[in-house]
């Protein structure tokens, strides 16, 4: 029995949609489960109730609604509400996919660092995009932080202007790393109890009781990564947002 | 054409060899850069879609839901209120009621009392007065009875005395100097 914790990160094309220069354009496994996502946030979001009193799957979406509502208002304030839709779209995409990769046989869209790439530029350049509108050569101000030393500012201003353009590096590599180390730990300990049970038989049925406990445990764990990178991501958006709606700090 | 004929050619035997390598553990998928077109422009299509639906549809109608809630709750806080505030003004008409209730019924008290007091005090003094004047009429016999039962005294004492005198002496003894010793001995 082998263990190949990479295969579930294949993608597999399941029909093609057309050319773009030498790229072949492919319906994925990939794109499925993203689909599974923007399903599940419609059908969380639109078929449920708008009752006085709200019944489950209402709670569900006025909590996901006030969760991140509540984290735009502390984060940016009451202007940051502007980007609620973004940072909404933001958090139930990765949430959802990161859920939903967890169960077994399913795809991870966010174990793909194009794909959280795609997503951290997106805000990379919402930011700067509006920011430069908004506030014109102002929002450069971010650079340039109070109450520095004369001497020192340059290399101040060298970070600040070094760790704004690698924020959508941390800002990606952060969500993929979890999702891809997350799911080859699981796969691994998965395979464990399995080896063992096929190789060495009674001895390996009771050995593999170890693995599987950890899986299970590691399941949990995962559960609880999968939200909180979501979270991770929207709040870092609120934040890098907050700099281009208030560029003085 | 013959260059695109082979472009064509060219991406797709690279693909199915990459597919390959990735079937026996050689690439890592997530690295494999011929997966990045397809998986952009899905992204791309099912990210704009959701934001779409989650600008245009779900949060105006979850917010509308919660702020209907908000204000269904704030009108039914109102309406408790202003209710509240009738019930203390009734009870604060009713106190006030209560109050002018008691002292109406005090200021009577008083009226009655004060009236039935006068009433006896008149009545009381009608018969002080009355009585006072029976005594007076009483005090005003008795001297009378008394002058005239002192003034028979006298006279009895003199007839007294002449008979005494008359007896002793066998001489009867004129009057005027009888009286005039009874007079000295009543003096006396």
């Amino acid at each position: 029995m082998k263990i190949d914790p990479i295969h579930q990160f294949n993608i597999e094309p399941l029909f093609t949609l057309g050319h773009i220069g030498n790229h072949t354009i492919a319906f994925t496994n990939s794109s499925l489960y993203m689909l599974v996502a923007v399903a599940i946030i419609s059908i969380l979001m639109l078929a449920s109730g708008t009752q006085l009193i709200p019944g489950r799957l209402q709670s569900v979406a006025e909590i996901s609604y006030e969760f991140v509502a509540s984290t735009i208002r502390s984060t940016a304030g009451a202007e940051g509400m502007k980007f609620f839709p973004l940072i909404f779209s933001l958090f139930m995409f990765i949430c959802v996919s990161n859920l939903v990769g967890i169960i077994p046989y399913t795809f991870t869209v966010s174990s793909h660092l194009i794909v959280t790439a795609a997503l951290a530029l997106l805000v990379f350049f919402t930011v700067l995009i509006y920011g430069v509108a908004k506030n014109g050569l102002k929002f450069f101000k971010i650079f340039v932080p109070h109450g520095v030393p004369g001497y020192i500012l340059p290399l101040v201003m060298f970070i600040e202007v070094l760790s704004f353009f690698l924020r959508p590096v941390s800002h990606s590599v952060r969500l993929f790393a979890n999702m891809l180390a997350g799911h080859i730990a699981l796969k691994v300990f998965a395979g464990f109890v399995a080896m063992l049970g096929f190789s060495l038989g009674a001895i390996g049925w009771v050995g593999g009781v170890l693995p599987l406990a950890l899986t299970v445990a590691l399941t949990s764990l995962e559960i609880l990564v999968a939200f909180l990178q979501a979270y991770v991501f929207a709040i870092l958006t609120c934040i890098y947002l907050n700099d281009a709606i208030h560029p003085g700090h | 054409m013959a260059e695109s004929h082979g472009g064509a050619k060219g991406p797709a035997a690279g693909a199915h060899t990459e597919a390959d390598g990735g079937h026996h553990g050689g690439g890592f998928p997530p690295f494999e850069s011929s997966s990045f077109a397809s998986q952009l422009v899905s992204l791309a299509i099912f990210f704009v879609l959701l934001y779409v639906i989650v600008s245009k549809l779900a949060l105006p109608r979850i917010g509308g839901a919660i702020e209907a809630r908000q204000n269904k709750i704030e009108g039914d806080l109102a309406e408790a209120q202003k209710l509240k505030d009738q019930s203390e003004a009734a009870l604060k008409a009713y106190e006030g009621e209560l109050a002018s209730a008691r002292s109406r019924a005090q200021a009577i008290g008083n009226e009655s009392r004060d009236k039935a007091n006068a009433q006896a005090d008149a009545e009381r003094k009608a018969l002080e007065e009355q009585l006072a004047a029976k005594l007076a009429e009483a005090e005003k016999t008795i001297a009378s009875t008394r002058v005239a039962a002192m003034s028979n005294v006298r006279g009895i004492a003199a007839d007294a005395a002449g008979q005494i005198v008359q007896q002793l002496t066998g001489v009867v003894p004129d009057a005027a100097s009888v009286n005039a010793a009874v007079d000295a001995s009543l003096k006396g």
